[in-house]
């Protein structure tokens, strides 16, 4: 049955760059393609566009579906579509896949021109900034100037948040949710035991292990099942699983507690989707991005170029993006005098409460959004 | 395109409403200045302030559906709880910092006041005088002051901190506060005489000194 505030069937598209970037590194793509879709309509004067940036493990694959029998949806359906808080009757909405990714833009699957071979571990590393350079070049191919908004949740905030430095022109508001300025040792660290899970795994090969026609599913696994740990409370976890074991003690290793089965089963159907070598890249991009280092590690020098509009929204129980890094993005923005509201929504399910349904917090994208004019 | 958010505003029935107290914060807080609102509840005054004189405003709210109202009036909203303290925001920052009616409801008013002096150049504060004489007949009759001020019953009341004209005069000489100006308003005529008494409505502007 067609939902009647569904953006309805959707497909991607690609877009083909021939020139060559640079990238944050020095490294240089000689060609690129980036996969995105798009919801709803591009005005005449192309000023309601809005970005959607992903989080470490999202895609281009923002809303709707891709037939009428597919079962899930996009990651964040439940905020776009027709008279939703991101409302596709007035917005124009882009979804794209990030460089580096395994979702369809170029990355360590694709083809490295130079060889006729998977790029591999030959594919470089890349960064938050690169990202941003890349969408603006995908927003040049859209023939969009300026977006109305650039709209993304913990590694797509950093994101949304370098638009504003690299791009002051060229973004009206910002929306940032659940992120922060850079990383702590702590947070990085998560990252360190999830890319040495996948490193030492003997299937990864360097990273060249499309070669070997295998691939590191449990060096993946053990990462995904780590993360989806720092993505939820402890609360919450209590709530959904507590101590319940699936039926009794039998005394071995087997996943005997539903909390078991449960990051078991996240790890293996991860496992079975995702790309190794997005998933380093992807955790490195969080690890080094800190718009503040090259400004005496002055968050508030950093933000003087910022003339966006910002929204930061912060999760109460949220401990790997606490609400703590979030007041400092908006207190950078304060000693700017820039425009900045600022919401902390008491929610219980720690980092991934921003991907939830939770009334309160759409009430509030909704009333903003409202206010973006377009 | 305006990259900000404070367009579009819709004017409500209340700010079309004569409110003394914000006509007389209004003639306080200098054209196009930088104000900060804590406890700005719905943005109304952020709203009057806005239309009236330009100026560039932050309201602090603690409610969710106030948040909400605030960034509906189209104001910039930082959502806090006044009990912690401004540590966001810096030494004199700001023209003028608003407590409106919400001292009365503070448990740290000490840290408030001067959180606020830090913070702003000037500093308004306006509170519900509890000397009031209607407030004092109704304790010499023996009962808490119920009233369009403080509307609350004994045991659902948020005031933990009401106090009186002469009161807050004292707190600001111990606290060597400058008191710049005051104003007591009742029924929105200004008292001029035996305020303490008479007046049911305190407004300060301060200085640290």
């Amino acid at each position: 049955m067609q939902e009647t505030n569904s953006v309805g069937i959707v497909a991607a598209q690609t877009a083909h760059f021939a020139q060559p970037l640079t990238l944050k590194s020095g490294a240089v793509l000689p060609q690129f393609d980036l996969v995105y879709e798009t919801y709803g309509s591009l005005n005449a004067d192309k000023s309601n566009a809005v970005l959607i940036c992903h989080a470490l493990s999202g895609t281009h694959h923002v809303a709707g579906k891709y037939s009428a029998d597919d079962k899930y949806p996009g990651w964040w359906d439940n905020l776009i579509g027709p008279n939703k808080p991101l409302d596709t009757n007035k917005f124009f909405v882009i979804g794209v896949n990030n460089l580096g990714g395994c979702h369809g833009s170029t990355g360590s699957a694709s083809t490295n021109p130079a060889t006729g071979q998977p790029w591999g571990a030959q594919f470089p590393v890349v960064t938050v900034e690169d990202w941003v350079a890349s969408q603006a070049m995908l927003a040049d191919y859209l023939g969009i100037k300026q977006l109305a908004a650039v709209v993304g949740g913990s590694l797509g905030g950093m994101q949304a948040m370098q638009w504003t430095l690299a791009y002051p022109e060229r973004v009206c508001h910002a929306l940032v949710i659940a992120s922060a300025p850079n990383l702590t040792a702590q947070n990085m660290a998560f990252n360190e035991v999830a890319r040495q899970a996948i490193i030492t795994d003997p299937e990864f090969h360097g990273g060249d292990y499309y070669a070997h026609g295998v691939v590191p599913r449990r060096g993946l696994r053990i990462a995904r099942m780590l993360g989806h740990i720092t993505y939820l409370s402890d609360d919450a976890m209590g709530a959904k699983f507590g101590r319940k074991l699936k039926d009794g003690i039998h005394y071995s290793f087997d996943a005997e507690f539903e909390m078991e089965s449960y990051l078991r089963y996240q790890g293996d159907k991860f496992a079975g989707e995702f790309d190794a070598n997005t998933y380093l890249r992807m955790t490195r991009a969080l690890d080094y991005y800190d718009p503040a280092l090259s400004f005496n590690n002055d968050l508030s020098l950093a933000f003087k170029q910022v003339k966006a509009a910002f929204l930061v929204v912060s999760f109460t129980s949220d401990w790997r993006f606490s609400p703590a890094r979030s007041r400092e993005i908006v207190k950078a923005l304060l000693d700017n005098e820039r425009t900045v509201s600022y919401a902390e929504v008491t929610a219980a399910h720690g980092h991934d409460a921003f991907l939830m349904p939770d009334a309160h917090y759409h009430e509030i994208l909704r009333t903003y959004l409202n206010k973006v004019q377009v | 395109m305006n990259p900000t958010a404070q367009n579009n505003v819709k004017i409500t029935n209340s700010v079309l409403q004569f409110r003394q107290d914000f006509a007389i914060i209004s003639n306080w807080v200098g054209f196009g200045s930088k104000v900060l609102d804590l406890g700005c509840g719905d943005g109304e005054l952020l709203q009057f302030l806005r239309l009236g004189l330009e100026v560039k405003g932050y309201g602090v709210e603690k409610d969710d559906a106030n948040w909400l109202a605030c960034m509906d009036n189209g104001s910039n909203v930082i959502q806090m709880d006044l009990e912690d303290g401004l540590s966001g925001f810096e030494d004199q920052s700001f023209d003028t910092v608003i407590l409106s009616q919400t001292l009365q409801a503070m448990h740290n008013t000490e840290d408030i006041v001067q959180e606020m002096l830090r913070v702003g150049r000037e500093v308004i504060v306006t509170f519900p005088n509890f000397g009031y004489w209607r407030n004092r007949l109704q304790i010499a009759n023996g009962r808490m002051p119920v009233s369009k001020a403080l509307p609350y019953q004994w045991y659902d009341t948020p005031n933990v901190h009401l106090c009186t004209i002469n009161d807050f005069d004292q707190f600001c000489k111990n606290h060597k506060i400058r008191i710049l100006e005051r104003c007591v308003i009742t029924n929105s005529k200004t008292v001029h005489f035996m305020a303490n008494l008479l007046g049911n409505l305190a407004m300060y502007r301060l200085k640290a000194a």
